[in-house]
């Protein structure tokens, strides 16, 4: 632990990043106040982990300056920055899943003794979490942790090593909106006794609101915002995250829910751990319905697709299509028209090393008016991805580049054109914005809820909240395994939803 | 016989056999739960063990002390996990298709440096006489115990206890389970698998010393039937635990002990199956612990296997 004692003071000056021409941050200077909680906006690509990595000393600015405590501090290298009491949580757990909280603890230390007294250090251990305004168990293999609780220990184990100023990358993504605000609630008291300063960078304007003093917004690489949180409406902070750019509106709901298309009958499966089973009692989607299941990842929505994608084995129960028994296979989906958006499409949905127009072919590259065919033809192919690629604006270089040379949201475009061409009368989505910027979003959501007014069935699994209550006509709860709530939107309360998704309720 | 034991004398040469044939299951085991402890498989250690089997024999044999034979092993162990380790830092490289090359590397070498050393005879390793205070030959023998295997049921506490309390052994153990924790601490994973690898190699070479040096005690190409293949096999079985290792290795060792024992009692027909009892139980045991819908518990996180 370093002596460093109460929040520090941090100001970065004209800090400006360029990779080649690329002018990633732009003349930024942001001034993070001792004992404050500083909110960072900004869309994908504007700039916020430039920023924060310069100041950690993983990139080295092109030009500005940075002081420390009002003292110019020269960064090297992540190292420079722990030891002027500079730290940051990433939005990816670094704690190592089979190690205990206590080991985790012990083994980032730069100090850590060659041979552990276990019996000392545990004591140590137990006098720090004593004077923390909030404990985890130290005993339990990390894995074993909820979101929560990992995030706690990631935020104790920045004060343990002695850090006083926190960069917080988007530390809410994982958690459900009650262990958000505990842990931000955790985190701005010590904000307000003046133990840290923190940077948190976000997109979730409610927890600006809730937590942060000050915010300070980021577009394309310029500093176009910053004030006091206090001053600043929801409005106000996405028009400068925005900018002039105009989002495509999801388009209108018309139509009501028809015949019920999916029907998951007392399905029981186990889990990936093999420790926890999977039970749906009872799950179906009607035609021109959009049925949102929402849950914090890991508590059997993955599972839950690879059944209804025919990878993962029934112990009982049944799924059905159209009323008729269910197996996914390549038949049985193409017949009663199935199709199926998984989350990271391109490991899931795309052979990533083959081409565009390969990739779009893959539910028709062996049917020709309604018969199998044996010979494929390439000149079909590739009018068909043409087609495909300019209706869905997918951007590429060319139809003969690799997939997996596309950017991300292009991929799920190119999936989704793939998978809503044709008739769709069921539709298994997971996850499909994850890691999209605004517009990207907007235009897939606007797909997705032209294809229900379509008669569609939809099924959609998401960890976004956000995006449950927009698409969805009726919200289930996905939690340990089990279908825990069930309610139409109408009737849809974000924070009974959120209650159940935490396995409270 | 000639003691009346009756079908005792099963039990106990399969129990004296364990101890025998379970040593270099043990440290091969042991190198490889080091090796993949921190994130990397090294199949190679069949290659390795061969070697370690040849050159020990040879050193024992040129200078007459089985130990300095011993330490040869270890450092040509030592070699071939340093390259194995070398070549797997490198950037889209698989660590399967390299172990497999080194395994058949260091069959090859032992076998073209091992030639002059098939005629002469190198000195054994000493054993303890744990069986004095009996009469019976067959107690006595079963209870022969080598040096080495004390050493390295020692090492496998040793090996527990550093994994649980040491600097070393927890770095290891980060750098297996996930290299973005290890970065984030400003750990290098590539330095520390390269130098757990190397570590493994030695542990190999040694269990091949014993092969040459104790038992069967000689040096010849047929030595190893793939030992240093089923101690990958044990390693899943015994869940990456060190001390779960050493039970491993005395089950492979007893299941080894199978055939020779029957043969020794008589029993002339159908003991050739016996001999294969170990292999059996590696496909066993593969089964057993496989699972198409569960992902393995215990496993390093950073493994390829189970990526």
């Amino acid at each position: 632990m370093t002596d460093i004692d109460g929040a520090i003071e941090v100001e970065t000056l004209h800090m400006t990043m360029r990779f080649g021409a690329f002018t990633a941050l732009d003349d930024c200077s942001i001034h993070i106040k001792p004992g404050s909680f500083h909110a960072l906006l900004g869309e994908n690509g504007a700039g916020k982990s430039t920023l924060v990595k310069c100041m950690m000393g993983f990139y080295h600015a092109t030009s500005g300056e940075m002081l420390v405590n009002r003292k110019e501090a020269r960064i090297a290298d992540p190292k420079a920055a722990h030891t002027l009491g500079l730290g940051m949580v990433y939005q990816h757990f670094t704690l190592v899943p089979s190690l205990t909280a206590a080991e985790n603890l012990v083994i980032s230390r730069e100090d850590a003794p060659q041979v552990i007294n276990w019996r000392a250090e545990r004591a140590a251990l137990q006098a720090f979490m004593a004077k923390m305004p909030f404990q985890v168990p130290l005993d339990q293999p990390v894995r074993a942790l909820a979101a929560g609780e990992k995030q706690k220990l990631e935020i104790l184990k920045q004060l343990y090593l002695g850090r006083r100023f926190l960069i917080l990358d988007e530390p809410t993504s994982v958690l459900t909106p009650d262990e958000a605000d505990e842990v931000l609630g955790h985190v701005r008291k010590l904000c307000e006794d003046g133990i840290i300063s923190v940077l948190m960078i976000t997109h979730k304007f409610r927890e600006v609101t809730a937590y942060a003093d000050e915010v300070s917004v980021l577009r394309r690489g310029k500093l176009v915002g910053s004030g006091k949180v206090s001053d600043l409406t929801h409005a106000d902070m996405a028009a400068m995250m925005m900018g002039d750019a105009t989002l495509a509106e999801p388009g209108e709901r018309t139509g009501g829910a028809g015949a019920p298309v999916l029907q998951v009958q007392g399905v029981r499966a186990q889990d990936r751990s093999g420790h926890k089973g999977i039970e749906i009692a009872n799950l179906t989607v009607h035609a021109g319905e959009i049925v949102g299941i929402a849950g914090i990842s890991g508590n059997g929505q993955m599972e839950l697709m690879e059944i209804l994608t025919g990878q993962r084995a029934l112990l009982s129960g049944q799924v059905l299509v159209q009323g008729a028994p269910y197996g996914a296979s390549r038949k049985e989906a193409f017949s009663n028209r199935v199709r199926y958006l998984p989350e990271e499409p391109l490991q899931n949905a795309c052979a990533p090393r083959m081409s565009v127009t390969e990739n779009i072919a893959f539910r028709s590259f062996d049917v020709h008016d309604g018969s199998k065919r044996f010979w494929l033809s390439p000149r079909d192919m590739r009018d068909r991805a043409a087609n495909l690629v300019s209706a869905f604006k997918v951007k590429t270089a060319s139809l003969d580049s690799p997939v997996q040379s596309l950017s991300g949201g292009n991929v799920q475009r190119a999936v989704l054109a793939r998978e809503l061409s044709g008739e769709v009368d069921l539709l298994v989505i997971s996850n499909p914005c994850f890691g999209l910027d605004f517009s990207a979003v907007s235009e897939i959501r606007a797909r997705i809820m032209s294809a229900r007014n379509k008669n569609a069935a939809i099924l959609l699994m998401s960890e976004d909240l956000d995006e449950i209550m927009e698409l969805s006509d009726r919200v289930l709860v996905m939690s340990e395994g089990r279908i825990a709530h069930d309610t139409p939107i109408a009737e849809a309360d974000i924070a009974t939803i959120g209650h159940y998704m935490g396995g409270h309720a | 016989m000639e003691n009346d034991l009756g079908l005792w004398v099963i039990p106990l040469a399969i129990l004296g056999g364990a101890i025998r044939v379970s040593t270099p299951f043990l440290f091969v085991s042991l190198g490889e739960v080091l090796t993949e402890r921190s994130g990397r498989i090294n199949l190679g250690l069949e290659g390795t063990l061969v070697f370690g089997a040849m050159s020990g024999y040879a050193i024992a044999y040129l200078t007459g002390s089985p130990w300095l034979g011993v330490l040869a092993a270890a450092l040509g162990g030592a070699f071939f996990g340093l390259t194995h380790g070398l070549i797997c830092s490198l950037p889209r490289v698989n660590d399967i298709a390299v172990g497999i090359a080194i395994m058949i590397l260091g069959m090859g070498l032992a076998f073209y440096f091992g030639k002059p050393y098939v005629q002469p005879v190198a000195p054994d390793l000493p054993s303890i006489n744990f069986g004095w205070w009996s009469d019976v030959p067959q107690v006595k023998a079963a209870l022969r115990v080598n040096v080495l295997f004390l050493i390295g049921a020692a090492l496998a506490f040793g090996m527990w206890w550093m994994f649980r309390a040491t600097k070393v052994g927890l770095i290891v153990r980060v750098v297996g389970d996930s290299t973005d924790a290890a970065r984030a601490m400003g750990l290098r994973p590539a330095l520390i698998r390269t130098l757990a690898t190397a570590a493994g190699g030695a542990f190999a070479g040694v269990g091949g010393a014993y092969l040459s040096l104790f038992y069967p005690g000689s040096w010849n190409e047929g030595i190893s039937s793939g030992q240093g293949l089923m101690a990958v096999a044990l390693v899943i079985f015994a869940r990456w635990n060190p001390i779960a290792c050493f039970g491993a290795a005395l089950l492979f060792g007893g299941a080894g002990a199978l055939g020779p024992t029957l043969q020794s009692v008589g029993i002339s027909e159908g003991y050739y199956l016996f001999f294969a009892a170990p292999y059996v139980l590696t496909l066993g045991v593969l089964i057993a612990t496989s699972s198409p819908s569960r992902a393995m518990t215990g496993a390093p996180g950073e493994l390829s296997i189970t990526k």
